[in-house]
């Protein structure tokens, strides 16, 4: 009997759990948790002893106290303008309906899905002082010199607009679709105005969704680095100075602006986790129909929302057009046209016959690839963990459960200089986590990093199909006499991985134009395409650098409609 | 020998009690019933009897072996969810399938038996179609089929019918019952629809707040309730608080009524049902309660305060003296609001509650 009981404890023990439990442990100590102790821990150590001296000194230099400044200044003014574009374009898109209207609603979040390298390089095209428009001008009105330099912060706060605005864009969007019309509707009847409507229904109702983009603006603007490397003038940023000072080798320095950066960037983070659980909330609440869109009756409003429909969705699509149309201009044949004088194949045709062109191609899939994969892989795993369950529950409480969830988050939340500095730091010499292994300087460190930053948006993308995913299919699977891999086989799987595949597809493409991070810890093994892509640049091969661009945009394209298709698939 | 027995099983939600110490047993071949309002525990007995909630304590029996902590895959039960949870990445064939490959038996005995389920439920020839080209009431169907098909010990409803409109639902319901016979299966069958369990079941227990209140064959239980929930929960009931007036050794129980001040007579027939100066609940049910008839005995004065139309029978609400009862009646012709009236509480039909 005792023999017995024994048997079955052991038998119903949940070992798989253990087993995903160990794995899911090991990635966060050696990725998240370990990396980002050595940057506090060498901030902190002088020769050995422990001091806050490297604070001391840093803060006290001008330079880094104007970094500090700059880097939140930017990112506030950031925000307050992408929510000046972001949120009344929402209302209007959302609202209304009237020609024009899906043109740009298509086009919307076209920043998004552009690498911040190949969007600056467009821009440069486009706005720079010797771009397209700059050139037009200039010519039309012969002028001596260009009319106007794209540098410092008008040139900073108009890129950050243009590639964040989305974020505000959609959410709001996203939250007008969640907002019960009847609710508007009973405001009016109990005889408020339509601006009581909207301030004391819609914006309150609005404010999560509000908040979310806020958070996310200002984390992805304290984590820009292109635009400020290519056109930030002397705006000094911390991405920036993190990025100098490990040039100098001034490695301390550079980790403990890495601390303060990551300090200034996380704040964000705990937010962004208290208003997930508001949103949720919200969302169940909801249970009314959804608004319909107004037809904007008037001619004249019609026409002007048309005109504005139009007018941004040129702005949208002019820094592509533009890489498109110089990606086949001839070396040399624009100096001070408005458009390039000769238009040649050329550049494409050094792309893929060049075998340096070949070679980062090659690296760049290959890194991406090996980060995406292992981000599904390693999805499931923690999904499974972070899913309540009968099986998993006695095993890793909610204390746990919260915990995982935060440290999972940490990577995406952290601007990518922080991820590669703490990477380097962590695993740049020898008696590591990793033993007498040296990561830097290996082909392997990108991969890892790339793995590190992208995961969550797998995992985040694997969480929501299975949050669709009714759990009594699962139980009707378990009643009907399959087993635990049978039942995740067999029902969880084939319904789950549509949303994991586009959520691996986004990761990917990402991954493929990453340039923050890449900067930072490439070696000639490993030397992806946004390395080609600025030393084209830099070497004034424009032609070359927006071919890259345009080949990288085709790429993302593809796996985007792709992804999208997936998504409709899963629906 | 009971085929399934539950013994003090609980099972709590955080501080919330869903389940607390139910007893119950179910023999071999029984169509079973749990019956209650929402929330009153009855689903989550079910999945514990499933295997998909483990009791906090208490254990299950099947067959005369524990079960309490066997994993479903692992207790050979067909379950039909109420959201009937059909596979729908999956074909007909392939859900109702789907047991029997997990049990990896041979793909000529799987086509057989889907076959043989399906046109047990009258759908055979609907092999090929997806969950999303299906009505409500043949998805409903293909669940039951794929219960059936791994030919389960015991087979679980979890409200099955209530996502069908109500014409449906009576159709399949003797559909099922006949289903369930012919096959000689044994069923435990959760509802918060008392017609329905009432027209399935051979024997129902009725839950409330996470309880067990009563068992019984369903006549027994709704013409002699022995709780007030009970009472309540099962029907329209007329509750009447009263006073035990006689001597407590006889049968002969005579009640004085707390409000209205009447005096009834009814038969007691255990004696600790009505313990003398302790008030207790006296349930009559509205068809029971007569109208203007000449009886002898609990005869009270009253009139009329409404009349309720409602097509087959009406109701009409009498206040005798601050006591206020309802009555069903089949034609209000010749009654009145404001009319005087009798009522008769005729003492066969008055039941003594459980307090």
């Amino acid at each position: 009997m005792k023999a017995d009981q024994l048997k079955e404890q052991i038998r119903n023990y949940p070992w798989a759990s253990v087993a995903l439990f160990l794995v899911t442990a090991t990635v966060l100590i050696y990725g998240v948790i370990y990396p980002n102790l050595s940057v506090v821990i060498t901030s902190l150590q002088r020769a050995g002893t422990w001091t806050l001296a490297n604070y001391r000194e840093l803060l006290s230099e001008r330079t880094v106290i104007e970094a500090i400044v700059s880097s939140l200044g930017l990112s506030v003014g950031t925000v307050l303008l992408c929510a000046i574009v972001g949120v009344p374009l929402a209302f209007l898109f959302e609202r209304f309906t009237f020609p024009g209207r899906r043109l740009f609603a298509a086009l919307s979040a076209l920043p998004l899905v552009l690498p911040p390298l190949v969007g600056t390089l467009a821009f440069i095209f486009l706005c720079g002082e010797s771009g397209i428009l700059a050139h037009g001008i200039q010519n039309l009105l012969a002028l001596q010199s260009p009319p106007w330099r794209l540098q410092g912060w008008p040139a900073l706060l108009l890129f950050h607009t243009y590639t964040m605005y989305p974020f505000f864009y959609v959410l709001t969007g996203a939250g007008l679709r969640r907002i019960d019309a009847s609710l508007a509707e009973a405001a009016r009847s109990l005889g408020a105005s339509k601006l009581i409507v909207l301030r004391r229904v819609l914006l309150p109702q609005l404010t999560p969704s509000l908040l979310a983009a806020a958070l996310l603006t200002f984390m992805t603007s304290m984590a820009s680095f292109s635009a400020p490397l290519f056109f930030g003038g002397d705006v000094r940023v911390l991405t920036l100075e993190i990025f100098r000072a490990r040039q100098r080798s001034d490695d301390v320095i550079a980790v403990t602006q890495t601390v303060i950066l990551a300090i200034l960037s996380l704040p964000a983070l705990i937010f962004f986790q208290r208003y997930e659980g508001t949103r949720r909330f919200a969302a169940a609440a909801m249970k009314g129909a959804p608004r319909k869109r107004v037809t904007i009756a008037s001619g004249k409003a019609r026409a002007l929302a048309t005109t504005v429909a139009v007018l941004f969705a040129i702005v949208l699509v002019l820094p592509v057009v533009t890489l498109f149309v110089v990606s086949f201009a001839q070396e040399g044949s624009w100096t001070t046209q408005t458009l390039p004088s000769a238009y040649t194949v050329a550049n494409y045709q050094r792309l893929f016959s060049d075998p340096y062109a070949a070679e980062v191609f090659f690296n760049s899939v290959t890194m991406s690839a090996i980060a995406a994969v292992a981000a599904l892989l390693w999805s499931f795993c923690i999904i499974t963990l972070l899913r309540r369950r009968r099986a998993t529950q006695k095993f890793v409480g909610e204390g746990w459960r919260r915990l995982l969830s935060l440290l999972v988050l940490i990577p995406w939340a952290l601007p990518g200089t922080v991820v590669a500095v703490s990477i380097a730091e962590a695993y740049g010499k020898p008696g590591s986590l990793l033993g007498s292994f040296v990561l830097v300087g290996t082909f392997w460190i990108l991969p890892v990093i790339y793995f590190l930053r992208f995961m969550p948006l797998v995992v985040r993308a694997l969480q929501a199909s299975m949050e669709q995913l009714d759990p009594t299919l699962e139980e009707a699977a378990g009643s009907l006499g399959a087993r635990a891999w049978q039942r995740f086989t067999r029902v969880t799987l084939p319904l789950v991985w549509p949303g994991a595949v586009a959520g691996t597809l986004l990761a990917f493409v990402i991954a493929l134009g990453e340039y923050v991070a890449s900067v930072l810890v490439f070696v000639p093994a490993n030397r992806p395409i946004s390395i080609a892509i600025a030393s084209e640049l830099r070497d004034f091969n424009l032609g070359a650098a927006a071919a890259y661009g345009v080949v990288l945009i085709v790429i993302i394209s593809i796996s985007m409609v792709v992804a999208g298709k997936l998504e409709r698939l899963r629906s | 020998m009971p085929l399934l027995s539950l013994k003090n099983v609980s099972r709590s939600f955080g501080s919330t009690r869903a389940v607390a110490d139910v007893s119950l047993d179910v023999a071999q071949g029984e169509f079973f019933g749990l019956l209650g309002p929402s929330g009153c525990g009855k689903t989550t007995t079910l999945r514990m009897i499933a295997g998909l909630e483990k009791p906090d304590s208490g254990s299950i029996e099947f067959q005369n072996a524990d079960i309490t902590n066997l994993p479903p895959e692992r207790r050979g039960f067909g379950m039909v969810f109420q959201n009937y949870a059909l596979f729908p990445h999956l074909n007909v064939f392939e859900n109702v399938a789907f047991g029997l490959r997990a049990r990896h038996k041979t793909k000529a005995e799987v086509a057989e038996r889907v076959a043989s389920a399906l046109e047990l439920v009258q759908l055979p020839g609907y092999d090929k179609r997806a969950m999303d080209e299906l009505s409500g009431g043949q998805q409903q169907r293909v669940a039951i089929a794929r219960a059936i098909a791994i030919e389960p010990a015991l087979l679980l409803f979890d409200e099955p019918l209530s996502n069908l409109d109500v014409s449906l639902r009576e159709e399949t319901r003797s559909e099922l019952r006949e289903l369930v016979t012919r096959l000689g299966l044994t069923a435990v069958y959760v509802t918060h629809d008392q017609e329905e369990a009432f027209a399935l079941c051979d024997r129902i227990s009725v839950m409330v707040g996470g309880k067990l209140m009563q068992s019984g064959r369903p006549r027994e239980l709704y013409e002699e309730p022995s709780e007030i929930s009970v009472a309540s929960f099962l029907g329209r009931n007329n509750l009447i608080k009263a006073m035990r007036v006689s001597s407590s050794k006889t049968t002969d129980g005579e009640f004085k009524t707390l409000e209205g001040g009447h005096t009834l007579h009814l038969t007691v027939k255990h004696e600790e049902l009505a313990p003398l100066n302790k008030p207790v609940f006296i349930a009559i049910r509205p068809e029971h309660v007569q109208l203007n008839t000449n009886g002898a005995e609990n005869s009270l004065r009253g009139h009329i305060r409404e009349i309720v139309f409602g097509g087959a029978t009406s109701t009409v609400r009498v206040d005798a003296n601050g006591l206020l009862l309802e009555a069903l009646v089949l034609r209000t012709d010749g009654l009145k609001v404001d009319q005087e009236c009798t009522v008769v509480l005729s003492p066969d039909h008055l039941t003594l509650l459980k307090n």
